[in-house]
C-alpha cells in the first residue's frame, strides 16, 4: 500500500473505490443528480454511477453551475465519496465547500501530482485520510 | 496557504456580524485558499446567478442564508431567474418547480438584493466604473465588466457571488489584479470584407470562434473597426463566454485596457499570433447551426437581453416583415427596457404583431418556449450554443435580418452576400466610418 500528500482544497475524510475518468466532466448536464449517473453521452463514462466512488477526473469543465449539481447530489445522497483531480478545480471545490456547510457532509477534494495520478486504476481502494493523506 | 485576514474578516469568521456573514466568510476563507489567494480584497458592487432554481438544495441555501440574518453589504443586483414574474403564465413547468423558483428569486430579494433580474446589468442602473473591483456572476456580464467597462471581476457563480455580497470581500487573484489582465493570445483579422465589419452578425461569429480557441488565455483581437457598437461587443462576448471560459477579451483600439497594442499586452509579445479569416469565420458559422435550411418553429431574441437599441433595429423589420401566425416569436430583454417599450408605444406595436416579450428569465434556461421539439432560429450565439442542450431544440443561426424575414416566411430566408467576400481591405477607422458610430 502506497501513501501519499495530496494539496488539499476541501478537507475530510474518505474512502471508496476508484472511477477514473480518462476526459473531464462537466457535472452541469454530466451528471444526473437524482440518480449519480453520469449523462454526458459524448463521454467515455457515460451510464456509470459515481455514488460513493473516489471520482478521479482531470479537472471539471464548464459551466459554474457545476457546483449546484455537486450540492443537489450530496442532498440526495448520490455524491462521490471523495474527489481527487489532476488540477484545480475551483466550481468543484465550490460545491464541496457548500455541501459541508450545508449537511455537514461532503466529499473532500484533493489535487495530486502527475505521478501519483497515473498510479489510479478502476476498482481501487482508495482512502483519503487527514490533512490530505492518500492510502491506496 | 494560509489566507490572512483583516480584524473585520475575523469578526465574521468568529459569528460576530451573525450567521449568514459567518457562513459567507467560512465559504470565502475556503475558496481564497482553493485559488491561492494571499487575502481577501473589498468589492464595490456583486451580481448573482444563484437566483436561478437548479434544485431544491440552492433553496436551502438561500433559506438558511436569510434564516441567518444575511443582507448585502454592496450594491447588488440579480441576475436571470427561472420565471419571469411579470408574466408567470409564460413558465412551462411542472408547478412544484415553479413555486420553488419563485421562492428563490424573493428569497434574494429579501437578502437586499436590486430585483432587476437580467444578464444584461451593465445595460441597467448597475455600472461599474473604469478599474473598481466587483464581484459579478453570469458568463456573459463578467466578460462584459471585464473587457468593455474595464471593471474587475473573476468569474464567480452560484454561491460564491452571494457570499462575497454578504462580505463586501472577495479573494485577491486572478483578474482582480492588473497583472493578470495582459493580453495572451493575438487574433488577426486578415481579409474580412469592409461591409461584414459593419454587421451586427460578425460578432457572435468571431466572438464563438475565439472561445473556442483560448482556453482558459486571454484573447487581443486586432482589426475591429474603432466605431465597434456597445451592441457588438455584447455579442462578442457572451458568445466567447458559451464556446469557451473567457473573461476578458482585449480589442485594439476599442475596448479601454488597449488603447494600443502595447498597453493590450502589457509590453510584451502575444504568446500566440492567430490569423482570422473569412473562411475561417464561415466554418464557425457551421457549428452555430445544428439543422439544415429549412422549416422554423420559433424566432428567439435577446441572448444578453435586448437593449433598446437593438429594440430600435429590430421595430422597423417587424413592420416589413411581420412573424407568421405558425412561428412563436419571442424576445427576452430587462424591465427598465421593458417599461420604456411602454412609454413609447413600442410594446403595443409588438403585442399586435404578435411577439412574446418576456422579462426576469429567458429562452434556454426555463421552460417557456411552447414546443418542446422542433428548430429555432436566432441571432445569437448564446441561445444558438444551449438551444440544443438545454431545451432540445434545433438550432439555426442568422443575423437579425435573416431571423425576423425568416420567421415571416415560416422558413429560413437568407441574405445571399452577407458572408460573401466583396470589397476586401482592413478596416482603419477612416472618417467614412462614422456614420455607424454611437
Amino acid at each position: 500500500m502506497a501513501t501519499v500528500q495530496a494539496h488539499v482544497l476541501v478537507d475530510g475524510q474518505a474512502s471508496g473505490s476508484a472511477l477514473v475518468l480518462p476526459e473531464a466532466l462537466s457535472l452541469w448536464g454530466g451528471l444526473d443528480p437524482e440518480t449519480g449517473e453520469i449523462i454526458d453521452r459524448r463521454h467515455p463514462n457515460s451510464g456509470e454511477i459515481v455514488t460513493g466512488k473516489a471520482l478521479v477526473l482531470p479537472i471539471g469543465r464548464g459551466s459554474s453551475s457545476a457546483s449546484s449539481i455537486l450540492l443537489e447530489a450530496v442532498r440526495l445522497g448520490t455524491a462521490p465519496a471523495a474527489i481527487i483531480l489532476a488540477e484545480t478545480d475551483a466550481i468543484l471545490a465550490l460545491g464541496a465547500a457548500v455541501a459541508r456547510e450545508m449537511y455537514d457532509s461532503a466529499p473532500p477534494v484533493v489535487v495530486v501530482e502527475a505521478d501519483v495520478y497515473q498510479q489510479f486504476y478502476n476498482g481501487q481502494s482508495i482512502a483519503i485520510g487527514e490533512n490530505g493523506v492518500i492510502s491506496f | 496557504m494560509t489566507v490572512e485576514l483583516t480584524t473585520r474578516d475575523q469578526a465574521m469568521l468568529d459569528g460576530d456580524l451573525g450567521a449568514a456573514a459567518q457562513m459567507a466568510m467560512r465559504i470565502l476563507v475556503t475558496m481564497a485558499g482553493v485559488y491561492g489567494a494571499p487575502r481577501l480584497l473589498d468589492i464595490e458592487s456583486a451580481h448573482i446567478d444563484g437566483c436561478l432554481y437548479h434544485g431544491f438544495s440552492g433553496l436551502e441555501f438561500a433559506r438558511k442564508l436569510l434564516a441567518g440574518g444575511a443582507k448585502v453589504v454592496v450594491p447588488t443586483t440579480l441576475n436571470v431567474g427561472a420565471v419571469d414574474l411579470l408574466h408567470p403564465e409564460h413558465f412551462r413547468g411542472d408547478a412544484e418547480t415553479g413555486r420553488h423558483a419563485q421562492e428563490l428569486m424573493q428569497a434574494y430579494v429579501q437578502m437586499g438584493c436590486q430585483p432587476i433580474f437580467t444578464c444584461a446589468p451593465y445595460q441597467s442602473t448597475q455600472r461599474p466604473s473604469f478599474g473598481s473591483q466587483i464581484a459579478w456572476a453570469e458568463s456573459n456580464a463578467i466578460v462584459f465588466a471585464n473587457s468593455v467597462l474595464g471593471a474587475r471581476t473573476n468569474r464567480y457563480g452560484d454561491f460564491i457571488d452571494i457570499c462575497a455580497a454578504i462580505t463586501g470581500r472577495a479573494p485577491a487573484v486572478g483578474l482582480h489584479l492588473a497583472e493578470n489582465r495582459r493580453g495572451q493570445l493575438l487574433y488577426r483579422l486578415e481579409d474580412i470584407p469592409r461591409h461584414l465589419l459593419h454587421e451586427d452578425v460578425l460578432y457572435p461569429v468571431l466572438g464563438y470562434l475565439i472561445g473556442e480557441r483560448s482556453g482558459s488565455k486571454i484573447p487581443v483581437i486586432e482589426g475591429l473597426p474603432p466605431t465597434t457598437t456597445e451592441d457588438q461587443l455584447k455579442a462578442l462576448g457572451a458568445a466567447a463566454a458559451s464556446s469557451g471560459a473567457v473573461a476578458l477579451f482585449h480589442a485594439i483600439g476599442v475596448t479601454p485596457e488597449a488603447t494600443t497594442w502595447t498597453d493590450a499586452f502589457h509590453h510584451q509579445e502575444p504568446e500566440q499570433i492567430i490569423p482570422v479569416t473569412l473562411a475561417d469565420l464561415r466554418v464557425t458559422l457551421t457549428k452555430l447551426g445544428t439543422a439544415p435550411d429549412g422549416k422554423i418553429d420559433v424566432v428567439a431574441l435577446g441572448s444578453p437581453h435586448y437593449s433598446l437599441d437593438e429594440f430600435e433595429q429590430l421595430m422597423p423589420l417587424l413592420e416589413r416583415y411581420p412573424p407568421h401566425p405558425d412561428v412563436e416569436f419571442v424576445v427576452s430583454t430587462q424591465r427598465s427596457v421593458f417599461a420604456e417599450l411602454a412609454r413609447l408605444g413600442w410594446r403595443k406595436l409588438l403585442k399586435s404583431a404578435g411577439v412574446k416579450l418576456v422579462v426576469d428569465t429567458c429562452v434556454v434556461v426555463t421552460p417557456i418556449v411552447n414546443i418542446q421539439e422542433g428548430v429555432l432560429m436566432t441571432n445569437s450565439g448564446k441561445y444558438a450554443h444551449y438551444s440544443p442542450g438545454n431545451i432540445g431544440l434545433q438550432v439555426i443561426f442568422g443575423s437579425l435580418e435573416e431571423c425576423v424575414r425568416s420567421g415571416a416566411l415560416g422558413y429560413v430566408w437568407r441574405d445571399k452576400g452577407l458572408w460573401e467576400s466583396g470589397d476586401l481591405g482592413l478596416e482603419t477607422g477612416s472618417a467614412s466610418d462614422s456614420q455607424s458610430s454611437q
